[in-house]
């Protein structure tokens, strides 16, 4: 009986028709034509052209296809779709490629004793197999580390002050704060080479080039902080207060609490303003080439140091080396991104 | 003005609910669970140099449900906000004049603002549970928040959501997240919340404008059974919301100016026959 019932079959009335999607392709194909024929008969070459002379063809055709199906106002509607379109693509094609480029080359430089050895005992012509980024990934891993755990207090604590004390310093600060996320990096190394490194230390070490990059990271995280506080909507904190909650337990128990997704964001983003930083890096670390654990003494290696020095020696295996650098530090960020949608989506109890 | 009820001051003798006794620590045992009271005198309130509202003296005997009616902008949530001190929070706010909690004016300098709102509890015009927290940790919050110690939480949860009228339709899922609740669970279970510390006031700023039919029916059964234990003071649009639920009308309106407040009476009388004309035109639906 309950078969027989049903009699209506869903459909998706909103899709479009098989005609209008042989129609698509017939405008797709003809952009096609258009741009090879174009290249072939006229002065433009290059891959470029092709490009270039698609969507300009694609886009035409599908304004002719709106004004004569329905109107002018339809045909400027599809028209916008493809230059929609085509802003996406030239967002996406390079990632893509820098991507695949990074994988293909990075891969030839993959062995076994990568991520356990590293290049204390191997000189820049020996094989790719021996030698290593450890002492890389752990500079890396500690720089960062000790950037973070400096940063991210004083960051979100000055997007506290930002959102919820609203003091009267909070224009200036936010001026400061803005100004200090254009600072070049280059300029941040410097600051510290002149002010920790020629007057207090007197040499280099990780603990330098950690301070650098605080710089750079408290701007990132207080801004992100900020905004991702901001929408935290003010009927929250009110009913903190209204139910007897000094301002701090409210900010505490009730605001963080809500936007602590955003906030592990904020975090993120912070990593991944400065793991990849080099300038400071060159100039505050000294970038030695085996493992020092120890970030307030010594030489500390980094993946963009490894990365850099590897192509300045500009030996076929170095080259090797530094593009399987750039792949570690491309999957580490990675990784690190996954980890943060991970733990932002996750509920805690 | 004070008015007398012979029905409310059987209330105000009334012993304190079991609930009184389960959050006894936020009042000293034995002290009678309603007070005397708050009273409102010559308050005055202003946004930067805007002059909000001007000289309202209210008086909200304990155990009294009072409601505040009015057109949009005359001042009636301006001033149930002075009345437990959410008016500071706004940038620019000022005031005048004196709230009174059992005799003791709450703008006193050196008054503690969050003793003050444990004792005068807030329910919001929108529904606003807190997001990262279950329903069951939603009730309790205000416990947490106001770092009060309590033996018996699942007691008291439970209880404060029977009184929200709540309860049954959530004792299976308290470990769900308070956003998953529709618009009237959210609005009863912020009552609950703020049930939880043992209000002697309760404020409720139109606590049912963004609600259907029948969970407002449902809230104002629980604001009329609350307030055997407490006082309540309810902002509405809603006329025959406030000829149901209240004992006590003031009608408020901004004419021109500041808002004021025209007359307050028994509800009865206010719709019935009011004193003012203004007040006549608007309860009859003439304006506002």
């Amino acid at each position: 009986m309950s078969e027989s019932k049903v009699s209506v079959k869903p459909s998706r009335p909103w899709r479009p028709s098989p005609k209008e999607r042989a129609i698509n392709f017939a405008l797709i194909l003809g952009s096609v034509l258009a741009s090879y024929l174009l290249v072939a008969v006229t002065e433009l070459k290059g891959k470029l052209a092709y490009f270039a002379v698609f969507f300009v063809a694609l886009a035409v055709l599908n304004l002719v296809r709106g004004v004569l199906t329905r109107d002018w106002m339809n045909g400027r509607d599809q028209f916008f779709s493809i230059v929609m379109l085509l802003g996406m693509t030239m967002v996406i094609l390079p990632t893509a490629s820098i991507l695949y480029t990074v994988f293909d080359r990075g891969r030839k430089g993959l062995h076994a004793g990568l991520l356990t050895n590293d290049m204390s005992l191997a000189t820049p012509s020996d094989p790719i197999t021996s030698g290593g980024l450890l002492h890389a990934i752990i500079g890396t891993f500690l720089l960062v580390s000790v950037a973070l755990v400096v940063s991210l207090p004083i960051g979100v604590l000055t997007a506290l002050y930002l959102t919820e004390i609203k003091g009267r310093l909070t224009r200036p600060i936010r001026f400061l704060v803005q100004a200090m996320s254009g600072v070049p990096s280059i300029v941040a190394g410097l600051f510290i080479l002149s002010a920790v490194v020629y007057t207090v230390t007197k040499s280099y070490s990780g603990l330098v080039g950690s301070l650098a990059l605080t710089i750079l990271m408290i701007p990132t995280i207080a801004r992100t902080a900020e905004e991702v506080l901001n929408l935290i909507p003010n009927d929250l904190r009110e009913a903190g207060v209204a139910l007897g909650g000094t301002q701090w337990r409210t900010v505490a128990m009730v605001v963080v609490p809500a936007a602590k997704s955003g906030l592990i964001t904020a975090l993120i983003l912070g990593v991944a303003r400065i793991v990849g930083e080099t300038a400071p890096i060159l100039l505050l670390t000294g970038g030695g080439d085996a493992v020092n654990l120890n970030p307030t003494q010594g030489a500390m290696g980094s993946l963009p140091f490894y990365i850099w020095k590897s192509f300045l020696l500009g030996t076929e295996e170095s080259i090797t080396r530094g593009w399987a650098g750039l792949l570690v530090l491309l999957v580490l960020v990675l990784s690190l991104f996954l980890l943060a949608r991970f733990l932002g989506s996750r509920r805690t109890k | 003005m004070t008015f007398e009820n012979p029905d409310k001051k059987e209330k105000a003798m009334a012993t304190p609910s079991s609930l009184a006794s389960v959050a006894a620590n936020t009042r000293k045992p034995g002290t009678n669970t309603l007070g005397i009271g708050l009273e409102a005198r010559g308050v005055h309130a202003w946004f930067g140099k805007h002059h909000a509202l001007s000289n309202v003296s209210l008086d909200f005997p304990a155990g009294t449900v009072t409601a505040l009616i009015g057109p949009s902008g005359c001042g009636k949530s301006t001033f149930i906000r002075t009345l437990n001190r959410m008016h500071e929070f706004i940038p620019g706010a000022a005031m005048a004049g004196e709230v009174l909690l059992d005799g003791k004016d709450i703008y006193e300098p050196g008054t503690d603002v969050t003793k003050i709102r444990l004792k005068i509890g807030m329910v919001f015009q929108k529904p606003n549970p807190f997001p990262s927290m279950t329903i069951g940790e939603n009730v309790l919050s205000g416990l947490k928040l106001a770092q009060l110690k309590n033996s018996n939480k699942d007691e008291l949860l439970e209880e404060c959501l029977v009184r929200a009228g709540l309860w049954n339709e959530v004792k299976d899922r308290l470990n769900a997240h308070g956003g998953s609740l529709s618009g009237g669970q959210q609005q009863r279970l912020c009552i609950a919340r703020a049930l939880a510390v043992n209000p002697q006031v309760l404020l409720m700023d139109e606590p049912c404008s963004a609600l259907d039919p029948g969970s407002t029916l449902r809230i104002e059964e629980t604001i009329k059974e609350l307030s055997e234990t407490m006082t309540i003071v309810i902002v509405t649009h809603n006329m025959q919301q406030a000829a149901r639920v209240s004992d006590f009308t003031a009608f408020f309106l901004a004419d021109g100016g500041p808002g004021e407040m025209i007359e307050t009476a028994p509800t009865s009388q206010i719709f019935s026959q009011p004193r003012d004309q203004r007040t006549e035109n608007y309860v009859t639906g003439r304006f506002g």
